[in-house]
């Protein structure tokens, strides 16, 4: 393959019902990076049905052009409609690197669309960076986040390359930007759709199971009673946090047993655990004491929690909690 | 109806833990076992075996131990299990491994193909639908629920971020199951004490046909260039402050672990 | 013998300790703290084969073997004592009678209902006045037609409050002496038969023991067990395959004693270390562990020996006598590594000390080992 005719960082911008979900903001604002290490273009690819308008939102992000495709067939996310879309863009524009979502759209269409333009896709990136060469330095976790690896597609284009929400940081909107937006247009094979919706539902998720939550707030006798976990709850709705328990919380019948960290509980290890008022007791300890990065607040600064503690604070819970809260609304 | 069901066998990442002196992973003495995923779709599978009869067919690729869980799977009750072994195929990433697969899944009857959606090693997501492109069939992910019609229809429940979705698609298809979507089933003894009677079909290179440059390493776009460990925990940090402060150095290190 | 396990065994290995790890660990202490006989463990160990592995396809069970069984209850005494003896008191001393002297046609009607775990077996031979001299008993049995009449007591029943089918042994000939005694399957609700007080125990204590009771019991003569006076013989044969469940139970007792013992000695800090990196610990836990891999051993061989179908009674007999001691010495010295919260029931640790002592008392006394074993040596 010649890779000199492929050029500029592509991203494809996922919307649900017309709304830019986040993640693309925050890839536009990593596309940026690349393409100006490249001294390259920044590319939105819109699709969608009626969603021409909010082009010019994705270059205030950093897109220096926009290809919308505005179609029916597109109004809502299926498989196959979208992968045709964007291989058509792929075969006329031959973009270098195309960055999806890390979403269950992204996570659809990525795999889908590699195998059928025969390229390399690496999922869950959590760094991306521009080799000496040139090439799309791809790093991602394996091994349950224990291994980390830098992953390359060199001889193959586009090079592709999922990215979780929230992972990637956004760039600051600048209404002042300008580019292109271009109607591009697709010519759909709908003999292949053969996925109907029949309905989207949204509902309030039930709790996620503490075990593979990314962020918990823990509490424990020094949080006292059902009162003292409503403020545990503000604080973890506020950061997208579980609530999880101390054994004592969950004797004293204030939290429920699903919710307990520890020996006889569950054992977590979560990206930070936030261990509040709890003293760390070796049976609770060994429930949570692999987590990646562990903030205690406790009274007693005896507290064996303390010696787990990445980060330890002398102080009471009551007093400290919403304060933070509030620190982090704003 | 023909249901084949693609298994991975894979270190048991729960089990993995890091040298706390060195910072490296220690893989020695890790179980290796059935992907949970995977798991969830074959029973999945089973489950339209109770209730419809279906012929139920696993299929794995990987080296001579992962007979393993070809073995558990027939425990479980399946009908049939091929293991796509040969060095042409190792070295693979998920595009040259699905080509693999999806040449084994051409030489058999299927009405569903069922992957697990992720495997705890890689957690790519990706050889379900890019099985599902090789054969031009349509694909379902992230599936929860299945209703069969009894004749060609499948009514599936898709999870999502806010909640799921409802879809249809005819027989054939591929989907990808959550290891969330049913509680597998244990192995039974009787099944346990049959499962090494059984003959699990070696498959390799000759059996797939598929262009040699598809495959393995060969096969493969993307390379590891450079794999490392995130390191050894430094000691904590302990702070003696006023409530306002104290929560001004949490907000502080959250904001240097890209939390907020 | 081959000292690694087979690709059979290790793959039911697996199952086994996955299925106690998820269903029976859980339930382990509201068991034991509220008596209680887990009767949906024992649904899903029969919806698995759990409660017919040793016995023939044809007869309803799993097709497998001894060695697989002392395994399942191994695994399952690890972490439920009470679960791992439902098990082996419902399969040594029911369905295997049952299965070794039974007509064809005893084993058709039983053996696949018990092998489906349908109904539960439970074994009757201990009274108030033969315990250890089990030749004393009391039951008595009497020809009258087309049945027996059953009349007299049995106490400290394993499973009986859940049981359907129970091996029971009466005098049919007080004359005889122990070639006197006669064996019977009694259904539950045979007419004159009821369950009696339920025992209050130290430990095992959802395991449902009761007393039975016979008054004018109406047995069907086709419902004799063996021959007429060769009741003695089954029961002591019945002992000997029963030993090697119980020596399994112990087994599992303090292998679940040790592991829970290394996990805390590991998080345990004491005077700035853990209490694991003190020698005093490790050349305790390095004792047990070789006497557990010991006891390990001596059950597999008797349980060998009986797949084989060679001889076995001594070697069940050493493999209670020396599990069971161990069982008791394990749980024991776990519970002191435990210090205070071993005393408690934040750890598991005292009710596997209290569940070990019945290892050391029932189907033959340690006591009743050590004669076993002696006779078999100065014989």
């Amino acid at each position: 393959m010649d890779k000199s005719q492929y050029k500029d960082v592509y991203v494809f911008v996922e919307q649900r019902e017309g709304v830019i979900q986040p993640v693309a903001f925050e890839l536009l604002g990593k596309a940026r990076e690349l393409a100006d290490q490249l001294s390259q273009n920044v590319v939105a690819i819109l699709a969608g049905y009626g969603i021409a308008e909010k082009a010019s939102e994705l270059i205030a992000y950093g897109a220096d052009s926009v290809l919308c495709i505005d179609a029916p067939e597109l109004v809502y996310y299926i498989t196959e409609p979208y992968a045709q879309a964007v291989t058509k863009v792929v075969e006329e524009r031959k973009p270098s690197i195309l960055l999806i979502g890390a979403t269950t759209i992204g996570r659809d269409l990525g795999p889908r669309l590699s195998a059928r333009l025969e390229t390399g896709l690496t999922a869950d990136c959590t760094g991306l960076d521009i080799s000496e060469e040139g090439d799309l330095m791809m790093t991602r976790p394996a091994f349950g986040g224990n291994l980390m690896a830098t992953i390359l597609c060199k001889e193959h284009r586009p090079q592709m390359s999922t990215v979780r929400s929230g992972v990637m940081r956004m760039g600051k909107k600048d209404d002042t930007r300008t580019g292109k937006v271009e109607n591009f247009k697709v010519t759909f094979d709908r003999s292949k759709f053969k996925v109907r919706l029949l309905e989207t539902v949204k509902e309030q998720k039930n709790l996620i199971d503490i075990t593979e939550a990314k962020i918990l707030v823990s509490g424990g006798r020094g949080v006292g009673n059902s009162e003292g976990f409503k403020m545990l709850e503000k604080l973890a709705e506020v950061i997208g946090a579980e609530v999880s328990s101390s054994r004592a919380m969950v004797d004293a019948g204030v939290m429920p047993h699903n919710r307990q960290v520890g020996q006889t509980g569950k054992t977590v290890r979560p990206d930070v655990y936030f261990a509040l008022g709890i003293s760390g007791a070796i049976q609770h300890l060994a429930g949570m004491e692999e987590s990646d990065f562990i903030i205690a607040v406790n009274k007693d600064k005896y507290a064996p929690i303390f010696n787990a503690a990445d980060l330890g604070i002398v102080g009471d819970v009551n007093k400290i909690i919403p304060l933070l809260t509030e620190k982090l609304r704003r | 109806m023909k249901i084949v069901v693609c298994i991975k066998q894979v270190p048991d990442t729960t089990e993995i833990k890091l040298d706390p002196v060195t910072g490296t992973l220690i893989r020695d003495g890790v179980p290796s076992i059935m992907n949970p995923d995977d798991k969830g779709g074959l029973e999945m599978a089973l489950q339209l075996k109770d209730k419809y009869g279906a012929e139920v067919t696993v299929i794995t690729m990987g080296p001579p131990q992962a007979d393993d869980i070809l073995r558990e799977a027939f425990a479980m009750g399946v009908d049939r299990a091929i293991h796509l072994s040969d060095r042409k195929f190792a070295g693979a990433d998920t595009l040259a491994t699905s080509n693999a697969i999806a040449g084994a899944l051409r030489m058999l009857d299927y009405d569903l193909i069922i992957t697990g959606r992720q495997a705890i090693d890689g957690d790519t997501a990706q050889v379900g639908p890019q099985i599902a492109e090789h054969l031009d069939l349509p694909q379902v992910t992230y599936v929860e629920d299945l209703k069969y019609d009894g004749e060609k229809t499948f009514t599936i429940k898709k999870s999502t971020e806010e909640g799921y979705q409802m879809v249809e698609v005819e027989a054939p298809c591929v989907i990808t199951v959550l290891a969330t979507a049913n509680k597998a089933r244990y192995m039974s003894v009787r099944g346990i004490v049959e499962a090494y009677l059984k003959e699990v079909e070696i498959w390799n290179f000759s059996n797939v046909r598929v262009d040699e440059k598809k495959l393995g390493l060969n096969g493969s776009p993307t390379r590891v260039f450079k794999s490392f460990t995130k390191g050894v925990k430094a000691a904590g940090k302990i702070y003696e402050v006023e409530p306002e402060e104290a929560a001004d150095i949490i907000v502080s290190k959250l904001k240097e672990k890209f939390i907020i | 013998m081959d000292f690694s396990l087979s690709k059979t065994e290790i793959l039911f290995r697996q199952m086994i300790r996955d299925f106690a790890e998820k269903e029976v660990k859980p339930l382990a202490a509201e068991v034991d703290e509220e008596e209680r006989f887990p009767i949906e463990t024992v649904e899903k160990m029969a919806k698995l084969g759990i409660m017919g592995i040793p016995f023939p396809v044809e007869y309803g069970g799993a097709g497998g073997n001894n060695i697989l069984y002392t395994m399942a209850v191994e695994e399952l005494s690890r972490v439920c004592a009470t679960t791992g003896v439902i098990v082996s008191a419902h399969t040594s001393l029911c369905a295997a009678p049952i299965y070794e002297f039974g007509t064809e046609e005893q084993r058709k009607k039983y053996l696949p209902k018990l092998c489906t775990g349908e109904w539960i077996g439970a074994f009757g031979l201990t009274e108030p006045n033969a315990g250890t001299d089990a030749s004393a008993q009391q039951t008595m049995a009497f020809e009258e037609g087309d049945h027996y009449i059953l009349n007299g007591s049995k106490i400290f029943i394993t499973n009986a409050a859940y049981a359907h089918v129970y091996i029971v042994m009466a005098m049919t000939d007080k004359s005889k002496g122990t070639k006197g005694i006669s064996a019977f399957i009694v259904e539950r609700d045979f007419p004159g038969f009821s369950i009696g007080k339920k025992e209050k125990k130290m430990g095992i204590r959802g395991s449902a023991t009761c007393e039975l009771i016979f008054e004018n019991c109406i047995v069907p003569k086709q419902n004799l067990l063996g021959k007429i006076g060769e009741g003695f013989k089954i029961a002591m044969k019945t002992l000997d395959g029963g030993r090697i469940g119980i020596a399994s139970q112990a087994l599992g007792i303090a292998q679940g004693a040790m592991d829970e013992t290394v996990k805390y000695v590991k998080e345990r800090k004491q005077f700035g270390k853990a209490i694991g990196q003190f020698q005093n610990t490790q050349f305790q836990l390095a004792d047990l562990q070789a006497k557990i891999q010991a006891s390990r051993l001596l059950v597999r061989m008797a349980a060998y020996k009986k797949d084989q179908k060679q001889p076995y009674s001594v070697e069940a007999a050493q493999a209670k006598l020396f599990a069971a001691e161990t069982a008791m010495e394990t749980t024991t010295k776990a519970v002191q590594f435990h210090g205070g919260y071993g005393y408690t029931r934040e750890y598991p640790v005292e009710r596997m000390m209290r569940d070990a002592k019945i290892t050391e008392i029932y189907e033959g006394t340690s006591e009743v080992q050590r004669m076993v074993i002696a006779a078999a040596l100065l014989k």
